[in-house]
């Protein structure tokens, strides 16, 4: 049964922002994405890199020589060993998104004064009715 | 690497083998590291004149890494914002405590003297990365072995820095690069190859390196993607030549390591010189045995970066390293390089527990004698 923790107070994950958390011994990475939290193993299913170090980056296409556009920006994750790269928005890899995908957890924006009604977890700091945080449930 | 505090890790470190790590790579805090080593002369030199290397650019390579800073793992940089590489108590701290390193292989690939120009300075900055290497690294980490940089396009002088270190048990091999003036097998390699006879320690040769010729033999890459793809051809072309050269007829004992060359091709290299071997063999007649059995008797090669073919076949993996031979391939991590390999998941997890441990530390225990430094 996943229990709800609240790893983070919103405000400390902007938009493009990440921050890495340990929640039931296991560690998670926690991104906001244009305003929407993901939650992933910081742990890349290709080789085992941090992907917390990863680099934020887009998709560069192209149908052809010469010609390219930049798309999906600040939604790819690209991870810091061997530059495998991760649609956040699904966990996919990019180059072989039907076999490699990072193992994402359940993660929500909720109010203080919801979470005040219990049941939740919060390890490291107090939670009060006039800040919104953000929950991982594993 | 990431959940070393979980039950898992710990069950997982509980259940290791030995490990050594074939490839690991110091780097320089910065220039002045080395000026204890130099004399006043070659200091001097150094900050006034700069490399010439063997290529057309007077700084850095002839196309851009990919990574910040010579392609180093994003998550290597110590605390303090120094060089990945650059820290003994940080690489502790994230490589060699965590997954277990017994014996680690160093391999400085610059700046060491490798490929310089200047023969005299070539020569001088050889040994101060050398002094550099016992000072600063294998004094103060036992698990930590040193190689013998030599400025390998002046073989004299490389003989008497092997010569200088043999009796150094910091030191367990002597450390070329594969890509070099003239094909290593070429004569004027030799004094090298006796050297290393005569003090009984083996040749390892990593990848990289500036020939002075293109990188590939139908010109030059575009693309950093393709000079990274060519190690393959031109350690094919390096190990024929070993072979055709006739060197290990000439140093029967001879030990060969290729580090970070991949190894998916060498089998196929291995079947054509056996046939063309057998039917032209008159022209090299020196060469007694067939190239496979030369190859299997004095070559070995390290994972990193290992192939990975068709993720859901590993068939066709485990069928190349069997042909390779199971006590000829073993385990190298290049930490701190971007294409580093954890070692708990890059050796195929379906081998069974003996053959992992002989790719672990089996077989480099057979090749490198780590036993000097107690």
């Amino acid at each position: 049964m996943a229990e709800k923790h609240v790893v983070s107070r919103v405000a400390e994950i902007p938009p493009g922002g990440r921050k890495l958390v340990t929640v039931r011994d296991r560690a998670i990475v926690v991104f906001n994405v244009h305003g929407q939290f993901v939650a992933l193993n910081d742990r890349c299913p290709h080789g085992g890199g941090s992907l917390s170090c990863g680099v934020l980056t887009g998709l560069v296409g192209s149908d052809g020589p010469g010609r390219y556009r930049y798309t999906r920006r600040g939604e790819i994750l690209r991870c810091p060993w061997h530059a495998w790269e991760f649609d956040l928005l699904t966990g996919r890899s990019i180059c072989d998104p039907a076999r490699v995908k990072t193992r994402q957890w359940r993660v929500s924006a909720e109010p203080g004064a919801t979470l005040m009604e219990g049941p939740y977890v919060a390890e490291t700091f107090p939670v009060t009715v006039e800040e919104d945080y953000v929950v991982v449930e594993a | 690497m990431n959940e070393l505090s979980s039950p898992r890790a710990a069950a997982l470190r509980a259940t290791r083998s030995p490990l050594v790590d074939c490839d690991i790579h110091p780097r320089l805090r910065s220039p002045a590291d080395l000026k204890p080593y130099l004399t006043e002369r070659w200091w001097q030199h150094w900050q006034s004149y700069g490399y010439r290397r063997r290529h057309g650019f007077v700084k850095g390579h002839p196309f851009p890494k990919a990574h910040p800073v010579d392609g180093m793992r994003r998550d290597s940089f110590p605390p303090d914002g120094s060089m990945p590489g650059s820290d003994l108590d940080f690489m502790r701290a994230q490589y060699l405590d965590p997954c277990g390193v017994t014996h680690g292989v160093m391999n400085v690939l610059s700046p060491t003297g490798a490929g310089e120009t200047n023969a005299e300075f070539s020569a001088a900055m050889a040994s101060a990365a050398n002094d550099w290497q016992v000072e600063a690294w294998t004094r103060r980490e036992p698990r930590l072995h040193a190689s013998i940089c030599v400025p390998y396009e002046d073989p004299e002088a490389s003989v008497r820095e092997i010569r200088r270190r043999a009796d150094d048990p910091s030191f367990c091999q002597i450390l070329l690069l594969s890509r070099t003036a003239e094909a290593l097998g070429r004569r004027r390699y030799w004094p090298i190859y006796a050297a290393a006879e005569e003090v009984g320690l083996p040749i390892g040769i990593h990848v990289f390196g500036y020939s002075g010729h293109a990188a590939t033999n139908t010109g030059w890459p575009s693309f950093y993607i393709e000079e990274m793809a060519e190690h393959g051809t031109s350690c094919s072309a390096l190990l024929t030549s070993f072979v055709m050269e006739g060197v290990f007829e000439r140093f029967p004992k001879l030990k060969l390591v290729l580090i970070e060359a991949g190894f998916g091709w060498l089998p196929s290299l291995a079947w054509r010189l056996d046939k063309v071997w057998a039917r032209m063999r008159d022209e090299v007649p020196h060469v007694i045995r067939p190239p496979s059995e030369i190859l299997k008797t004095h070559l070995w090669v390290t994972t990193q970066p290992m192939e990975e073919p068709d993720p859901p076949k590993p068939q066709h993996l485990l069928d190349t390293m069997g042909w390779i031979g199971w006590d000829r391939i073993m385990f190298a991590s290049d930490y701190p390089h971007w294409d580093f390999d954890d070692p708990d998941r890059a050796i195929p997890p379906m081998l069974d527990p003996a053959t992992k441990a002989r790719i672990r530390h089996g077989n480099a225990e057979a090749v490198y004698d780590f036993a000097r430094r107690r």
